[in-house]
C-alpha cells in the first residue's frame, strides 16, 4: 500500500471531477475526520486514516481491501471508476439522469440507457459528461456517460442511446470476484 | 612297396615344404624400403611392360601385391614378438615416414592490445620466477593463482585509512576490487578474441542481426540518448516519440501514513490548479446557447407570418450575434469570441 503520486491523483481527480466537478474537495477535506486515498495492486482505496493504521498491520499479499475501492489504474496507467465509488458519487453528482422503471432492469444487466427509458435529465447536461443514473424514486443506479446534450436529448428517435453504462448496482452481483 | 610309399610320402613332403618356403620366399631384383611402424612396404622394382601386357593384368598385379605383402609379413615376423590373450602380437617400432598434415596450418593470431602497445614501445618480456617469498607465510608461495604470496583481500586485520567514511566495509571494499579487476579483465581478453577473429560487438546495444527486436532497439536508442553531457535532458524527441518511462531508476514514494494535513494541502493545491486550467467558457455550451436562441426565434417567426419573419431574421441575427458575443465577453474567457467585441 502506498500513497497516490502527483501523476496518479491527478488522473484520478479528472476522473472524479467528470462526475462531481468541484465537490472533489469535499471528499479530499472532510469535517468529520482525516480521510485519504491509498493505493494497493493498482486499486485506488478511499479509507479513514483510522482504518489506514490498522490495516498496517498486514502484510502486501494479504491484504485484499482496505475501505472502500474508487476504481483501479490500469496496464497503461489510466484511472477506471468501479461502482463501488458509487456511494461517494451519488450525493455529490452535478448531473443525474432519472430512468423509467421499465428500462431499469435494463440498464441494470450492463445496457445503455435509450431515449425511450430516459425519464429525467438534468438540464445544460454537455455530451459525453459524465452522469449518475437514478431510478425514479431516487435510487442511485450507476453511473455512465451522456451521449447527448440535453438539448439534442429532446430532439432524437426513441430508440436511440442517450446514455453510455460504465457501472450499474448489478456488478456486485455479475462481477463479484474482480470488484475485490 | 611300403617303402617306395614311404619315401614317395618323404618325397611329397619335401616337395611340399619346398613349395611352401618358395611362397614364403619371394626373390626381388631389389629390396623393398619398409618402414614397419606405418607397416608400410615401398617396392621399387622396375615393371617390366611386357611382363604387363604378356599376362591378364589382373592375375599380374595379384601377383606383384601378394609378393610384396609376404615381404612385409615377413619383415613383421622378425620384430619381438608377445602374446596378448591368445594372440602373438608383433611390437611395431616408431613409424619412419612423416605423414602429411591432415588440415592446413592455423593461421598467425593477431597481436592483442598489449602486444601491440609493447611492440610499439619496445617492451620485452621480462621472465618472472613462479614463486615468491612470503613474509608473513615465512614459506615460498605462488606469483598468482591458489593461496598467492601477498593475497590483499586475505588479510585478518586492516587499518581504516584517515580519509576514509568510517563505516565503510574495508574488506568488502576490496573483495569488490578484486571482482571488479577480474571482470575488466576477462572483458578485455574477449576483445582481444573479438578482434582476432573479427566478430563484430555491439558497443552498447545492438548486435548486427537482420531483424532486431522492438524492444533492443527502443533500449538501444534510450541508451544512445543518454549518453550525452547532460543525460540526455536537453535531446530532441521525434513528433511521436514518447517521454521515456525513467527505466532504470527506483521509484520513490511518499510514506505510508505521512503528515495527513500536508498531503491534504496538496490535493486541494491540485485541484484549484485543475480548476484554474479549465476553460470558463465551453464553446459547446455557446454554441447550445446559439442553437436555443435560434428555435426560439424560428418558432417566433413563423407565428408572425413570411414578410415578418424575412425582416425579423436579420435583424434577430444581428441581435443574436450581439447577444451571444456579449455574452462571450462576460464570461470572460473563450477562444474564439475574444476578438470580436470590439467591432460592433
Amino acid at each position: 500500500m502506498r500513497p497516490l503520486t502527483d501523476e496518479e491523483t491527478k488522473a484520478m481527480f479528472e476522473k472524479l471531477s467528470k462526475y462531481i466537478g468541484e465537490n472533489i474537495k469535499l471528499l479530499v477535506d472532510r469535517p468529520d475526520g482525516t480521510y485519504c486515498f491509498r493505493l494497493h495492486h493498482d486499486r485506488v482505496y478511499y479509507m479513514s486514516e483510522k482504518i489506514l493504521k490498522l490495516a498496517t498491520n498486514f502484510s502486501r499479499d494479504k491484504l485484499i481491501s482496505v475501505g472502500t475501492c474508487f476504481g483501479k489504474f490500469t496496464k497503461t496507467q489510466k484511472f477506471r471508476l468501479h461502482i463501488t465509488a458509487l456511494d461517494f458519487l451519488a450525493p455529490y453528482a452535478k448531473f443525474k439522469v432519472w430512468v423509467k422503471p421499465g428500462a431499469e432492469q435494463s440498464f441494470l444487466y450492463g445496457n445503455h440507457v435509450l431515449k425511450s427509458g430516459l425519464g429525467r435529465i438534468t438540464e445544460n447536461t454537455m455530451q459525453y459528461q459524465g452522469v449518475v443514473v437514478y431510478s425514479m424514486a431516487d435510487v442511485p443506479l450507476g453511473f455512465g456517460v451522456a451521449a447527448k446534450t440535453t438539448q439534442e436529448c429532446r430532439r432524437v428517435d426513441p430508440l436511440s442511446i442517450v446514455v453510455f453504462h460504465q457501472a450499474d448496482v448489478g456488478e456486485f452481483i455479475r462481477n463479484e470476484d474482480t470488484l475485490t | 612297396m611300403a617303402a617306395c610309399s614311404v619315401e614317395e610320402l618323404l618325397a611329397k613332403a619335401e616337395q611340399e615344404e619346398a613349395e611352401k618356403l618358395k611362397t614364403i620366399s619371394v626373390q626381388k631384383e631389389l629390396d623393398l624400403d619398409f618402414d614397419v611402424g606405418n607397416l608400410l612396404a615401398c617396392d621399387k622394382n622396375r615393371i617390366e611392360s611386357r611382363d604387363f601386357k604378356e599376362q591378364k593384368k589382373e592375375d599380374f598385379l595379384r601377383a606383384l601385391a601378394r609378393d610384396n605383402t609376404q615381404l612385409l609379413i615377413n619383415e613383421i615376423w622378425k620384430l619381438p614378438t608377445e602374446r596378448v590373450e591368445e594372440a602373438i602380437v608383433a611390437k611395431l617400432p616408431e613409424p619412419a615416414t612423416r605423414l602429411p598434415r591432415e588440415k592446413p596450418p592455423p593461421k598467425p593470431k593477431p597481436p592483442t592490445k598489449w602486444e601491440q602497445f609493447a611492440k610499439l614501445k619496445g617492451i620485452q618480456k621480462k621472465k618472472k620466477t613462479n614463486m615468491v617469498w612470503d613474509e608473513t607465510a615465512k614459506e615460498w608461495r605462488r606469483r598468482w593463482g591458489y593461496k598467492r604470496a601477498n593475497d590483499d583481500t586475505k588479510d585478518w586485520l586492516i587499518e581504516v585509512p584517515q580519509t576514509s567514511d568510517p563505516n565503510e566495509d574495508q574488506f568488502a571494499k576490496r573483495v569488490q576490487a578484486k571482482k571488479e579487476r577480474v571482470a575488466k579483465n576477462e572483458f578485455n581478453r574477449l576483445k582481444n578474441i573479438a578482434r582476432a577473429q573479427k566478430i563484430k560487438t555491439p558497443g552498447v546495444g545492438l548486435l548486427p542481426r537482420p531483424k532486431q527486436s522492438k524492444d533492443e532497439l527502443s533500449r538501444a536508442v534510450s541508451v544512445a540518448k543518454t549518453s550525452t553531457a547532460s543525460a540526455g535532458r536537453f535531446q530532441d524527441r521525434l513528433p511521436k516519440e514518447k517521454p521515456p518511462k525513467n527505466a532504470g531508476k527506483r521509484r520513490k514514494f511518499e510514506p505510508l501514513i505521512g503528515d495527513f494535513s500536508s498531503e491534504k494541502q496538496k490535493q486541494l493545491e491540485l485541484l484549484k490548479v485543475m480548476d484554474s486550467k479549465r476553460p470558463k467558457l465551453d464553446i459547446t455550451k455557446a454554441v447550445n446557447k446559439q442553437m436555443r436562441e435560434e428555435d426560439r426565434e424560428e418558432a417566433a417567426s413563423k407565428k408572425k407570418g413570411r414578410k415578418g419573419g424575412a425582416a425579423g431574421r436579420p435583424k434577430g441575427k444581428g441581435g443574436k450575434g450581439k447577444g451571444g458575443r456579449a455574452g462571450g465577453g462576460k464570461a470572460g474567457g473563450g477562444g474564439k469570441r475574444r476578438g470580436k467585441p470590439g467591432k460592433r
